[in-house]
């Protein structure tokens, strides 16, 4: 369940900001993705920070009603490999 | 006086395109206005090298400050932009400060030598042009022997392992019933088509009446794009087709000094590369304060993100499919901007074309003085001169076989 | 959080339209673009 892993933005991807949220665009694969609400853009910088998706929507204020949708579009970001599951050091 | 629009909040990203952004998404970057080949419908009207052109310091410059504006990627044309002496450093400079190049060229300098450095480059795409699918169409609009070039350089590059080359195609009367080959030449180089519309800029102008694709055509193109547009490209240049029903895959708007824009070789910053005119200059980066200063506060591109009311077209039942098509191709055949495209597919374009009309004098020409042997016959067969603002006849530049199918 | 909203105005706009009760989907979230897909680029 993608709430309870830990996920990044994927090292060839850049984030430019735009008055509306931001332009993800990755390097490798050309594509480009518009993140179309502020709060989106923070989920996603803070995701490398955070322990898991779940606790990087907390930290956004994301209310849990809106979680769902959410979770839809990480998974949208993932298909085009904007984001990838980060790869936890072991202990 | 134009009025500020407040940006919503939320909404399409159309929507909120039409408001402009802080950078555009990509542009155009035409490096040079010399070029080996005389293009019958060249829409920068090219050949001669002008003089003010960027110096390789001022093109760094310009590659700095998209590198800051985090403009990802940007489309090197001209011209034939290879011909410039440093135009491999600037590619290298490029890709090394995080702006992505896709090149367009007829393949001149495409050796079997560079198409392997380029297949050893990431972030580096490579654009032939190619007008026919057979030397006979191709070399009627762009010169002979550019065929041969092309496939040359398209072999080249398939020898040594450059994957996903773009073939690109200006749509023509003449080459409209090639798709299928076209098609299939790209995938015989391991390329991606592309597909795209024939402006009435440039030289284009002068052609435009023989060579634009009759109704008809557009409908069988529209149709050919519907069935196979998964696999072929078309820059987003056929949006004025939606009207003929579902629209085709892009963002289906003018992205003009909104999303995209031009630079041209002496740093003249215009709203599209199919727009080079005084009408559609916005400013020049090297006396207005650099790219970014022109892109964000020039008064021009301010208007572009403005209230477009739609004019004649608002009340037509089809305008939000099309929103009124093509401001270059309107300007160029000398219609209203806020009236039909000249190929509104409801043919209001066709009524508008016979009315009357002055077709703008062009601003510019760097075409050669004289023909070299790379002229093509299209050029040469050309009879009618073009036509000038200054024409006294209300009906100048109307074509009673070209422009009613 | 990163600061893209433009005036205070749209951020508060932004929030009641949130919190309102409309549903809100993944479309209103995130839009892929053809890099190719925009018109006026050759």
């Amino acid at each position: 369940m993608m709430l309870d892993e830990p996920w990044a933005l994927s090292p060839s991807v850049a984030l430019r900001p735009e008055p509306f949220g931001a332009l993800a665009y990755h390097f490798g694969n050309r594509r480009l993705t518009f993140l179309k609400r502020p709060e989106l853009v923070a989920v996603v910088r803070a995701l490398a920070k955070q322990p898991d998706v779940r606790s990087a929507l907390a930290n956004a204020g994301i209310p849990t009603s809106q979680h769902p949708a959410y979770v839809e579009a990480l998974r949208g970001l993932a298909a085009a490999d904007m984001i990838r599951p980060r790869v936890e050091e072991p202990r | 006086m134009t009025t500020t629009r407040e940006r919503p909040a939320t909404g399409s990203l159309v929507q909120q395109f039409e408001y402009g952004l802080d950078a555009p998404i990509c542009l155009t970057w035409e490096l040079t206005y010399a070029c080996n080949l005389e293009c019958a419908h060249c829409l920068s009207s090219s050949g001669r090298r002008d003089p003010r052109e960027l110096t390789t310091e001022q093109c760094e410059a310009v590659i700095d400050e998209l590198q800051r504006m985090q403009v990802f990627y940007v489309n090197i044309g001209g011209g034939e932009p290879t011909i410039r002496p440093d135009f491999w450093h600037l590619l290298q400079y490029a890709v090394d400060h995080q702006v992505g190049v896709k090149f367009s060229t007829n393949g001149v300098r495409i050796t079997p030598e560079r198409a392997r450095f380029l297949a050893s480059t990431d972030y580096v795409d490579v654009q032939i042009s190619l007008d026919g699918a057979t030397a006979e169409v191709n070399d009627h609009v762009r010169g002979p022997g550019s065929y041969n070039m092309a496939l040359t350089a398209l072999q080249n590059l398939a020898d040594a392992g450059f994957r996903d080359a773009k073939i690109s195609v200006v749509c023509t009367r003449h080459n409209i019933g090639q798709l299928d080959e076209f098609k299939a030449l790209a995938d015989r180089f391991g390329a991606t088509l592309r597909l795209t519309r024939l402006r009435p800029s440039g030289r284009g102008a002068e052609v435009w009446d023989e060579l634009h694709p009759l109704p008809e055509q557009q409908r069988d193109l529209y149709d050919w794009l519907m069935a196979h547009g998964e696999d072929v490209l078309t820059g987003d240049s056929f949006f004025h087709l939606a009207a003929f029903g579902e629209a085709l895959p892009g963002l289906n708007l003018c992205g003009a000094g909104r999303v995209v824009c031009l630079i041209d070789p002496i740093g003249d910053v215009y709203a599209c590369p199919f727009a080079i005119h005084d009408n559609f200059l916005a400013g020049n980066l090297l006396t207005d304060g650099g790219f970014r200063q022109v892109w964000q506060t020039s008064e021009l591109f301010q208007e572009l993100r403005s209230p477009q009311t739609g004019g004649a077209c608002a009340s037509c039942s089809f305008f939000d499919s099309c929103r009124g098509g093509c401001m270059a191709a309107k300007f160029f055949t000398g219609l209203p901007l806020d009236g039909p495209d000249p190929e509104c597919v409801q043919g209001y374009g066709e009524a508008a074309l016979a009315g009357d009309r002055v077709v703008p004098a062009p601003s510019q020409d760097h075409s050669r003085p004289n023909a070299t042997r790379n002229q093509p016959v299209m050029l040469q067969l050309l009879t009618r001169p073009p036509v000038s603002a200054c024409a006294e006849s209300p009906l100048a530049g109307f074509d009673p076989e070209g422009c009613c199918s | 959080m990163t600061p893209t909203a433009s005036t205070p105005l749209a951020t508060a706009t932004q929030a009641a339209t949130d919190t309102a009760g409309e549903p809100l989907l993944a479309e209103d979230l995130i839009e892929e673009v053809s890099i190719d897909g925009m018109c006026g680029v050759y």
